[in-house]
């Protein structure tokens, strides 16, 4: 009964998903309870409903990504939108068409959503003052990812379903991580406390005032953590001057997670947005074990943007 | 723009460094010089009257750091259009900055810029490059371009960023008794940053610049200023450590002097996220914080900072409204100079008129070695006719440059240059 009346209290006006910074709690919670149910449709035999049937859909992405492409791709089909894909491999200023442009091209076809990948932070915003249609943030920069975030709390809460007070430890390099900022403002939002761990050089300055611990001693952290997400370090060159970490030996050895951390604290569950790099950011026997709830993460993945998709798109409720 | 050479102005209150505006004058203007200052003049038989109640007048404003673009980039700007912004913006002289197509690195590109700017009110300074094509590697003919009529060197856009070159280029400088203004910046430990390395930057994602280097680079110079006996003029002054770096360096003797744009007294970089990502936020050095918002208006008010600039960059449309990290840096600012001086300095109680006005109009002159223009009889019109409190809302048809990068669009202004005598001629700014 109290639920039902909470229910009829709330209702979800946003037009986009630009950011978690966006989203309320109330937002949050709403979004993920429907992923519940798109959760349900695809454990079933025909794992399709046809909410979207008549959207059309643009994926429009700026940089190189495999599993959030497919996992949207997968999220659309399974909702009978009609989708098209644009990857352009180099930016637009470099194609010689601005942004801009191309934008209002694709929409010029008639557009109900776009979900955009970009290494400029911010575009999803530009992309609103630009068209007239719902814009998705599949990453913009280092800035937000928000539903990887959405996707990784969903997997979160399959653990600890109230994560008010829950522990989360996010490990690796927190400057150059969007996933970690859409995580932080979920989590926080949600009560979790939250610890970023690393060295300091993957620290951008003033992280604190995001509201989290900040630690460079990974042993603490594990021990303190309910759950630890590790991020992909990038084996490629950080930015265009010096490395920000001497060798991926020592990352690994003072920042992987290894089998005796498993042994020496029983309590904390693994995790990592992919894709990892085996040996790095964690052992690989980690990566397989029974407390690594990673391709959980990816199953989730599909369900949290179906619920996106759906309710951006006009819905309400199913 | 009208040519009018004889002109009354009635009941104008004077302000300079020698006059406080207690009472009302009138001002009689003949042959482009002033002919007559005093009560109740009658109009002679050529002269157009302009009635000036409740305004002031003071010797004609400059702003000694724009980027009018021509010759190579007319597209953002023209020194025409240029000087019709500094016009509307109560500007009478301006320096331009060399970081031009091809850049201001020799006399003959020196030359062509006066040329240029002789038919227009607005006297145009043009700054040489330190070196030569602006490239960072061996000095430009200083003596050449100062003979063509250049009055500071700099290779703005970019740093000095070579110590020899910076040692070398104040030592010749220093032979000619000429500035070197550069722009201060470390380009590694500024990274490919697009804002101020901050907790906004943080929560935007965006690669930050911080504060350091600019202040490494700032120290750099003044120790190098001070070996040398060189003159250096610190471009853009924006963190609170850059003002402290440069109050030292004073109060020890060292010729350092330094400018501040007015946006950095009054924007922080929450601007940003404020409006999501707006590119006409985005300019170098980045918009700081409030701690140093609040430092470049103490040092105006102390006298670390000697001038109010601009750092007027203009840039098309298509080149702004692009992602955040291509965007290209700088917005225009000659329009909104005034206000923005009025609001953030003279009626929040930090600096009285005078104490403004000693940064548009004596300072900018005594670093760059050119006379201030006197409110005397016999003295060539050089005026700035203003009011601090007329209120008006800055929209696109107030913007006189041939670009629209200003983040100040829409914002409500208080105070605003009615006209600017100079050169014979009488511009009336229209709203």
């Amino acid at each position: 009964m109290k639920q039902r009346k909470k229910e009829q209290a709330y209702e979800f006006t946003h037009r986009h998903l630009l950011g978690l910074a966006d989203y309320s709690k109330e937002d949050i919670l709403y979004v993920l309870e429907q992923a519940t149910y798109f959760r349900e449709i695809l454990d079933r035999p025909v794992p399709k409903v046809p909410t979207l049937r008549d959207k059309t859909i643009v994926n429009l992405f700026y940089e190189n990504s495999t599993r959030t492409r497919l996992s949207f791709e997968l999220a659309q089909k399974r909702m009978g939108a009609d989708v098209v894909n644009f990857s352009a491999g180099s930016s637009s200023v470099k194609k010689g068409e601005t942004l801009k442009d191309t934008i209002r091209n694709i929409s010029s076809m008639k557009i109900d959503m776009v979900v955009v990948r970009h290494e400029s932070p911010g575009v999803p915003y530009f992309l609103t003052r630009v068209v007239d249609a719902a814009i998705i943030n599949a990453g913009d920069g280092a800035h937000e990812h928000p539903t990887q975030a959405l996707l990784d709390i969903f997997t979160m809460r399959q653990v600890h379903p109230e994560l008010e007070g829950k522990n989360i430890a996010i490990i690796g390099d927190i400057s150059h991580s969007r996933v970690v900022r859409s995580n932080i403002m979920g989590l926080k939002k949600l009560g979790a406390n939250v610890t970023v761990c690393g060295p300091r050089t993957f620290m951008p300055v003033s992280i604190k005032e995001l509201g989290v611990e900040v630690s460079d001693n990974l042993d603490e952290t594990l021990s303190w953590c309910d759950i630890a997400m590790a991020l992909r370090i990038q084996l490629e060159r950080q930015g265009g001057g010096v490395e920000l970490f001497p060798s991926i030996r020592e990352y690994h050895e003072k920042f992987g997670i290894k089998m005796h951390h498993l042994e020496a604290y029983p309590d904390f569950t693994v995790m990592h947005p992919g894709p990892i790099n085996r040996g790095v950011e964690m052992e690989s026997e980690v990566a397989d074990s029974e407390r690594s709830i990673i391709l959980n993460q990816v199953t989730n993945g599909v369900a949290v943007r179906m619920a996106v998709l759906y309710l951006l798109s006009g819905g309400t409720r199913i | 723009m009208s040519h009018t050479p004889d002109l009354l102005i009635k009941n104008v209150k004077l302000i300079s460094q020698k006059h406080k505006g207690n009472s009302e004058n009138d001002v009689r203007i003949r042959k482009g010089k002033i002919a007559e200052i005093g009560k109740n003049l009658e109009a002679g038989g050529s002269e157009k009257v302009h009635d000036a109640k409740g305004s002031w007048l003071s010797p004609g404003w400059m702003d000694m750091h724009v980027h009018f673009r021509e010759p190579g980039y007319e597209h953002k700007e023209t020194i025409e259009t240029g000087c019709r912004a500094a016009a509307f913006g109560g500007f009478t002289e301006v320096a331009c900055m060399p970081n031009t197509n091809p850049p201001i690195h020799t006399r003959d590109v020196v030359e062509y810029i006066k040329n240029k700017s002789k038919p227009l009110p607005v006297e145009v300074h043009p700054i040489g490059c330190v070196s030569k094509e602006r490239a960072g590697k061996s000095i430009a003919e200083m003596a050449d371009m100062k003979d063509g009529g250049a009055v500071a060197f700099s290779d703005d856009g970019d740093p000095v960023y070579d110590s020899e070159l910076m040692r070398v280029a104040l030592e010749y400088s220093s032979m000619l008794n000429m500035p070197i203004i550069n722009h201060e910046e470390d380009l590694k430990l500024s990274r490919p940053g697009h804002m101020h390395e901050g907790k906004v930057s943080t929560r935007l994602g965006l690669e930050g610049t911080p504060g350091i280097a600019e202040e490494v680079m700032i120290a750099r110079d003044i120790l190098l200023a001070e070996f040398t006996g060189g003159h250096i003029h610190v471009a853009h002054i924006s963190t609170a450590k850059a003002v402290e770096l440069v109050r030292r360096a004073k109060a020890d003797g060292i010729k350092v002097t330094t400018e501040v744009c007015t946006h950095h007294f009054d924007l922080t970089d929450e601007e940003i996220d404020r409006r999501h990502f707006d590119t006409n936020c985005k300019m170098h050095p980045p918009l700081r914080t409030q701690e140093d918002v609040d430092a470049m208006i103490e040092g105006l008010a102390d006298g670390t900072i000697d001038v109010i600039c601009t750092d007027h960059a203009p840039h098309a449309i298509e080149e702004k409204e692009v992602e955040f990290i291509y965007a290209p840096n700088g917005i225009i600012g000659l329009e909104t100079a005034w206000s923005i001086s009025v609001r953030r300095l003279l009626k929040s109680g930090k600096m009285d008129l005078q104490a403004i006005l000693k940064k548009l109009v004596d300072n900018p002159r005594t670093i760059l070695n050119l006379d201030v223009p006197e409110l005397k009889e016999g003295a060539a019109a050089n005026l700035t006719l203003f009011n601090t409190d007329e209120k008006w809302v800055f929209g696109e048809s107030h913007v006189k440059s041939k670009s629209k990068n200003s983040p100040y669009l829409g914002a409500e202004m208080i105070g605003r240059a009615e006209a600017i005598y100079n050169k014979g001629q009488f511009v009336v700014n229209e709203l």
